[in-house]
């Protein structure tokens, strides 16, 4: 990487402004984030969380406001914008009747690019869910199917991270799990906002915090 | 391309994992169009007289009856979002959804409505032209079909307003598709028609996609 | 009340409509004093007709506003969805009920002209199918508009319809006069007086005048309404 670039923040949010339903949601909203940083998103419900997840992945047009990536506006490419992005909203995005290993592959092909086995293999793994991958989803109980959207969310090695409460519905094992594979996203580069009650335990983890 | 195919693939299998959906349209299809010889009576020229309109009414209620989910599902487990963050066109993910819907639907209408034709006592000439009239025209009804499912989606009423929407756009394809089989009669030209049901869907697939595409951006916001 | 600053614009909106309502409602009223007396007294009845020609004096204004309305929802539409004004969504959904009762009224009347002509309410005649299918898609755009909780979502909606319809009302219009063609008998008359008298043809634009005032103090007015009541719905969603 050129010397230049490491002072720019690879994600630049600023003055960022949404309404839903005429009414304000959050004002002027900045922050900046590099490579490696997690930033936590707290508060209240309804404070606006799962609306900046939204806002920054282009799902809400913000009323004001500027999301930069390396310097340049998202909004002036939003294909390639959404390319960057893994998504984990509050609802998993699993078909029901599909396998734990057809909705990754779905997932992946639906991204424009073919799954390569070995990758999914890894992430089946990285989620303990190689005993489930042959199992219609909706025979899953719900933390197993959370493990399985965010099992889409590393297999789509995408440099940012959005998630919705990503820990929801899930046990002990499977939160150490996800612990683990976040901070391999981190440490090998990557970029991830979190709204999340809980601590997700990443060190250094920056924090948002939001008022209705 | 790939997220098209991709896209079209994961829905005909979701099909296929639940076959029940679409026999159910298609057995709608088949008892609405038998109740009318039981209400209008057996009389051979009058059923073969009405047989083309009402094979396409039927045609047409049976595509909208279907269409209500089509985007439905994806909005209510959260993989219309996934849509809506693929790194390629939403116009193309709407076009593939319609593709899957009129594989599904729009095709065994074309195979299934000949035979029922039989039952009205159309001429073999006369249920060639219904099935190419069906062939062609059945693509406009699952794209306008499918622009109202985006425009009604998370909207009270959905269905009965879905084809309050649909069906007076749907009127220009219901026409020229019966004139289509009414040219054995009338002596005009079949492909003159079909031409223009063709024209018809080339407009409904120039039009229909930016407006699905806004409308299923809006159900995201 | 700086959350509400995007109604700035209907604001203004409303000190023009405030100025402009009370000479347009005298306008309209003179106007329509004047149109009834020439249409009603001064023209002449028609030769073949008799005095239920009168009919058409409301019923060809009528069918020509509720056309021209779809359109404004259509350049309503395309301002809202473009431009985002707020004004735009406030404006359509005051005018489609408006342009749905000069379909309907064309429609009425249609059928009353119809009787004495036809001999019957209702002919399936190529103008007045395509303004039952017009009338069709109003309801859509009204029934849409107002099928979601949130208000902005049904405007939009309906904006995206609009447009689809607008587009799509030449293709209808062109396939119901092909239908009508094929399908009726040559002997029946139609609903339509090619080369008109100009005795009768002044009064007739006369009337088409005063339509056209009334229909834009009825928009005018409905927009005032429709701004009071987002007011009220988000000084509730505040409190």
């Amino acid at each position: 990487m050129a010397p230049a670039l490491l002072d720019v923040p690879l994600l630049d949010v600023a003055d960022l402004a949404c309404r839903r339903g005429g009414r304000p949601v959050f004002d002027r909203l900045s922050f900046a984030l590099g490579a490696g940083e997690l930033l936590a998103l707290t508060g209240r419900n309804g404070s606006g969380k799962t609306t900046l997840l939204r806002a920054l992945a282009l799902l809400v047009r913000p009323e004001a406001g500027t999301i930069l990536w390396r310097g340049t506006d998202v909004q002036d490419d939003p294909e390639t914008w959404r390319g960057r992005l893994a998504w984990l909203g509050h609802l998993d995005g699993l078909k029901g009747d599909l396998t734990v290993r057809e909705n990754l592959l779905g997932a992946e092909r639906l991204r424009g690019r073919p799954a390569a086995d070995d990758r999914l293999d890894l992430a089946l793994v990285a989620f303990d869910l190689n005993a489930l991958a042959h199992r219609p989803v909706r025979t899953l109980s719900a933390g197993q199917r959370r493990r399985t959207a965010l099992a889409r969310v590393l297999l789509t090695q995408a440099p940012l991270w959005l998630l919705d409460e990503p820990l929801n519905a899930l046990d002990a094992p499977a939160q150490q799990a996800f612990r683990t594979v976040l901070q391999q996203h981190l440490t090998h580069g990557g970029l991830a906002i979190a709204a999340t009650h809980a601590d997700l335990g990443v060190p250094g983890a920056r924090t948002l915090e939001l008022s209705a | 391309m790939t997220g098209f195919l991709a896209l079209l693939s994961r829905d005909l299998r979701l099909v296929w994992r639940r076959p029940g959906d679409v026999a159910v349209v298609l057995a709608f299809f088949v008892v609405a169009t038998v109740l009318f010889p039981l209400g209008i009576g057996p009389q051979a020229n009058i059923l073969a007289r009405i047989a083309a309109g009402v094979l396409w009414c039927t045609a047409l209620f049976a595509s909208m009856l279907s269409l209500d989910r089509l985007f439905a599902a994806d909005h209510e487990d959260g993989s219309l979002d996934l849509l809506l963050l693929a790194p390629w066109p939403l116009e193309l993910a709407a076009l593939a959804k319609c593709a899957a819907h009129w594989i599904v639907t729009g095709l065994p209408l074309v195979v299934l409505a000949p035979l029922l034709g039989v039952s009205f006592g159309l001429p073999p000439e006369a249920l060639i032209a219904l099935a190419a009239a069906l062939l062609v025209g059945t693509p406009t009804l699952s794209l306008i079909g499918g622009l109202a499912a985006a425009l009604t989606l998370g909207a009270r009423r959905g269905g009965a307003l879905l084809a309050l929407l649909a069906l007076p756009l749907c009127v220009p394809t219901l026409i020229f598709g019966a004139a289509a089989i009414d040219t054995l009669m009338t002596g005009e030209d079949l492909l003159a028609h079909i031409a223009i049901l063709a024209a018809l869907a080339l407009v409904a697939l120039a039009t229909t996609p930016w407006a699905m595409a806004a409308a299923l951006r809006q159900a995201g916001e | 009340m700086a959350d509400l600053h995007f109604l700035a614009n209907p604001a203004r909106f409303r000190r023009f409509s405030q100025r402009v309502l009370p000479g347009l409602t005298f306008a309209t009223v003179l106007g329509f004093a004047v149109g009834l007396y020439l249409a009603l007294l001064q023209s002449p009845p028609d030769y073949q007709q008799g005095e239920t020609v009168r009919i058409m004096f409301v019923h060809v204004p009528s069918a020509w506003l509720s056309m021209g309305g779809y359109a404004l929802l259509a350049a309503l539409g395309a301002s809202l969805l473009v431009w985002r004004h707020p004004l735009a969504a406030l404006m359509a959904r005051a005018a489609a009920p408006v342009g749905a009762c000069f379909a309907l009224v064309c429609l009425l009347t249609g059928s009353l002209w119809g009787r004495p002509m036809w001999g019957t309410y209702w002919v399936w005649d190529a103008r007045l199918t395509s303004m039952l299918l017009l009338f069709f898609l109003y309801l859509g755009h009204i029934a849409l508009s107002r099928a979601y909780d949130d208000p902005d979502r049904g405007d939009r909606a309906a904006a995206i319809l609009a447009l689809i319809g607008v587009i799509n009302l030449p293709i209808i219009k062109f396939s119901v006069d092909w239908w009508n063609t094929l399908h009726q008998p040559a002997s029946i008359m139609r609903l339509d007086a090619p080369a008109i008298h100009p005795a009768i043809l002044i009064p007739l634009l006369w009337m088409a005048a005063s339509f056209l005032l009334l229909f834009i103090l009825l928009v005018l007015v409905r927009t005032g309404t429709e701004i009071d009541r987002r007011r009220l719905e988000m000084a509730d969603h505040l409190s």
